[in-house]
């Protein structure tokens, strides 16, 4: 049970900016990736999710043995995949409830079930220390960052993908809005979702673990480890940790 | 056509009691007015209406009008004899229809009365007896007529003279059906009065006309929704409300407009609103193949308000040119005009505003929002918005925005397992959400599913 990701090559408006990656995560795990501006992390959160403009040019991704490689964001989300947005848009009048009941019985293939929803609904807003009037605001309208950053783990906790993509690169995040995504993702991990964090800074690694670091360079990645890696990166440099050419 | 329309594309077989020939003389005006035992002064008001009516012309601005051919619609229509007492009475053809729309559940939860108008005239009216304790009048307009005619002659006209428009003068010379409405003092009456309206004849032309008066402190929430099957001649539906809101009342008129796509919706909306009174137009129009509706405010006494709240949807051959007018004609008055409108497959849809503020009405203010969604490259939308502002000393707003739905919207909704159509109507549903929760229940559930199913591109 893995999210495959082999030897994937993406090229955005002609450009390749992902040039061979290749990841495993299995359930339960947490792998940082890791690397700086423009190495292509967000290309890569984009693209396994099915960004039109995001093309896989080559190489392939599996959700537990299924190839999703070609399929649209809505069938890799039913595939079991999630991605939580670097910068999560707003969906003007549609409420946060509307919002995740349409998303639940789309992912359980049309069928609402009240009773599982609204339970699954309350434990994630208790868990979460979510203001119960959250739940009815217009999707990230007006939401400062950490309020958007908890409405994504909201969606996590509630949805239960297999595979969880964190497109974190940005730096902008305060320390509460660090600590709600720290929460969802260990929440996550708990309930066995394998989840790929991608970070720029190490930040984040504070307040969660991963089981394993990679750095991509350029469109590949360049290195793998354990967690000690991103204390090297923190300390001296992207430049620093990478093997010298 | 849409699902909508597609179950009701069905002309039930009506014995009419008598139809008229189709075209208009003064032989057909003095035939209706007689038919219906109408008092000297209205046939004479009729009379003056048709003379007015044959001098216009079309209006050069708004749709493309020069297909109606009005020689061709048949100006009057009796379904039944007489106006039915009760559920029971009126006939099974009607009530078989009614089924389909839905009315006798909504009768059941909702209604405290029901006017339905079944062509040209209202054949089933039922008021809740506390109603009449409250000495609340809600009539089909004819039987307002027969039952009140002082207080009909006093304010018929008075707020949309048959001069106004080509289209206000020939309703007022062949009107049928619609609905008189008196509030007393101080009356507030809790739960909505709705009246269905439906057109069912081929060439039938509507021409309703509603009188409301909401006295001193008054409040009513009146609703008219409409719906109607689908023929292959051009239909025209002209209608003429008239609102008076006098000191302190409230009147909010809620239309959700479903008509079929070959209508002619043209449609004159104005209230008379005075000091510390509060108007509120909620439009929704879905259907026809052109509407022309801009429901206006007059803001007659200092503090007064009015609010316009339109939605139009717009798909394959059709226009909405719709919006709203507030005239401020007294000091310290406020109006609101927002306009949400969704275009789609060469659909069009334009606003159509004005607000006016003449020299020294102090204090006054205004905000009009337009916001337009165009779902494809193909469909259109325009904004004429007219500002007329002769007074310094007033706040005024106004914003318009033209979007489409946004890839990475979409993006993010499907990245939800939603699939894209499903997010495109939840765009939409929130799109026009501000508007949609001020309509009834009901009708809110009802707009979402229609834009639904325009959405699932069953149009063409």
């Amino acid at each position: 049970m893995s999210l495959i990701v082999r030897n994937v090559h993406v090229t955005v408006e002609g450009k390749p900016i992902l040039r061979g990656v290749s990841l495993q995560v299995q359930a339960g795990e947490v792998h940082a990736l890791m690397g700086p501006n423009g190495s292509g992390k967000s290309t890569l959160a984009n693209a396994l999710m099915g960004h039109p403009r995001y093309g896989i040019t080559e190489g392939s991704v599996e959700v537990d043995g299924k190839n999703i490689t070609a399929l649209p964001a809505d069938e890799r989300a039913q595939a079991g995949l999630f991605l939580s947005f670097q910068y999560p848009v707003e969906i003007p009048g549609v409420s946060v409830q509307n919002f995740l009941r349409t998303a639940w019985r789309s992912l359980h293939s049309g069928q609402l079930d009240h009773k599982a929803f609204s339970t699954r609904l309350q434990k994630a807003v208790a868990d979460l220390q979510i203001e119960p009037t959250f739940v009815k605001r217009a999707v990230n309208e007006g939401f400062s960052g950490g309020e958007k950053k908890r409405l994504e783990m909201l969606q996590l906790a509630v949805l239960q993908p297999k595979y969880a993509i964190l497109d974190e690169t940005d730096s902008g995040l305060d320390v509460d809005a660090l600590k709600v995504v720290a929460q969802g993702v260990q929440a996550a991990r708990a309930a066995g979702i394998g989840i790929l964090l991608i970070t720029h800074y190490s930040r984040i690694l504070e307040f969660v673990a991963p089981d394993h670091v990679h750095v991509l360079t350029n469109g590949r990645i360049t290195q793998s480890g354990g967690k000690d890696l991103a204390y090297d990166i923190e300390r001296v440099g992207y430049a620093a940790v990478q093997p010298q050419p | 056509m849409t699902v909508a329309s597609r179950s009701l594309d069905i002309a039930d077989p009506i014995g009419y009691a008598s139809m008229s020939k189709p075209g208009l003389s003064r032989q057909v005006v003095e035939q209706i007015s007689h038919y219906k035992l109408e008092p000297e002064w209205m046939r004479g008001a009729r009379l003056r209406a048709l003379e007015i009516f044959q001098r216009k012309s079309l209006p050069s601005w708004g749709g493309e009008l020069s297909n109606i051919d009005f020689t061709k619609i048949h100006y009057s229509l009796r379904p039944t004899d007489k106006v039915a007492q009760s559920w029971d009475d009126v006939p099974a053809e009607i009530r078989n229809t009614y089924n389909k729309i839905g009315i006798p559940e909504a009768e059941q939860k909702y209604l405290g009365g029901v006017m339905a108008q079944y062509e040209s005239e209202a054949v089933y009216h039922s008021l809740q007896k506390s109603l009449e304790k409250q000495g609340v009048i809600f009539l089909d307009m004819d039987t307002g007529l027969k039952k009140f005619p002082e207080l009909v002659k006093q304010y018929f006209g008075t707020v949309i003279p048959a001069g106004d428009n080509m289209f206000s003068a020939l309703n007022t010379a062949v009107w049928s059906g619609g609905s008189f409405v008196y509030i007393p003092k101080g009356v507030h009456v809790d739960i909505p009065l709705q009246a269905y309206f439906r057109i069912n004849a081929p060439n039938a032309g509507q021409f309703e006309r509603t009188l409301i008066i909401a006295d001193e402190g008054s409040y009513v929430h009146y609703v008219e929704g409409c719906t109607a099957p689908v023929y292959r001649a051009d239909s025209l539906h002209s209608a003429v409300v008239e609102i008076i809101v006098k000191r302190g009342a409230r009147v909010r008129y809620t239309t959700v407009q479903n008509w079929s796509k070959n209508v002619y919706n043209l449609v004159t909306k104005r209230a008379f609103v005075y000091e510390d009174a509060t108007m509120e137009w909620v439009d929704g129009n879905l259907g026809s193949k052109l509407t022309m509706k801009y429901p206006s405010v007059y803001l007659l006494g200092r503090g007064a308000k009015g609010d316009v709240l339109s939605i139009a949807f717009a798909g394959n051959g059709q226009h909405q040119d719709a919006g709203g007018k507030a005239i401020h004609g007294a000091p310290d008055t406020t109006s609101t005009i927002i306009s949400k409108s969704i275009s789609k497959e060469r659909g069009r849809t334009s606003y159509r505003g004005l607000v006016q503020v003449p020299k020294g009405m102090t204090g006054c203010k205004s905000s009009v929002v337009c916001d337009a969604l165009l779902l494809d490259e193909t469909s259109r939308s325009d904004t004429y918005p007219t500002m007329d502002i002769r007074e310094s000393n007033v706040t005024i707003a106004h914003e318009a925005s033209v979007g489409k739905i946004g890839e990475e919207q979409l993006f993010y909704l499907q990245s939800r397992g939603i699939k894209d159509q499903e997010a495109r109507s939840l765009i939409v549903q929130g799109f026009i959400e501000p508007i949609a929760k001020e309509l009834p229940l009901e009708y809110a559930v009802e707009l979402n599913r229609l834009i639904r199913m325009e959405m699932e591109g069953s149009v063409g």
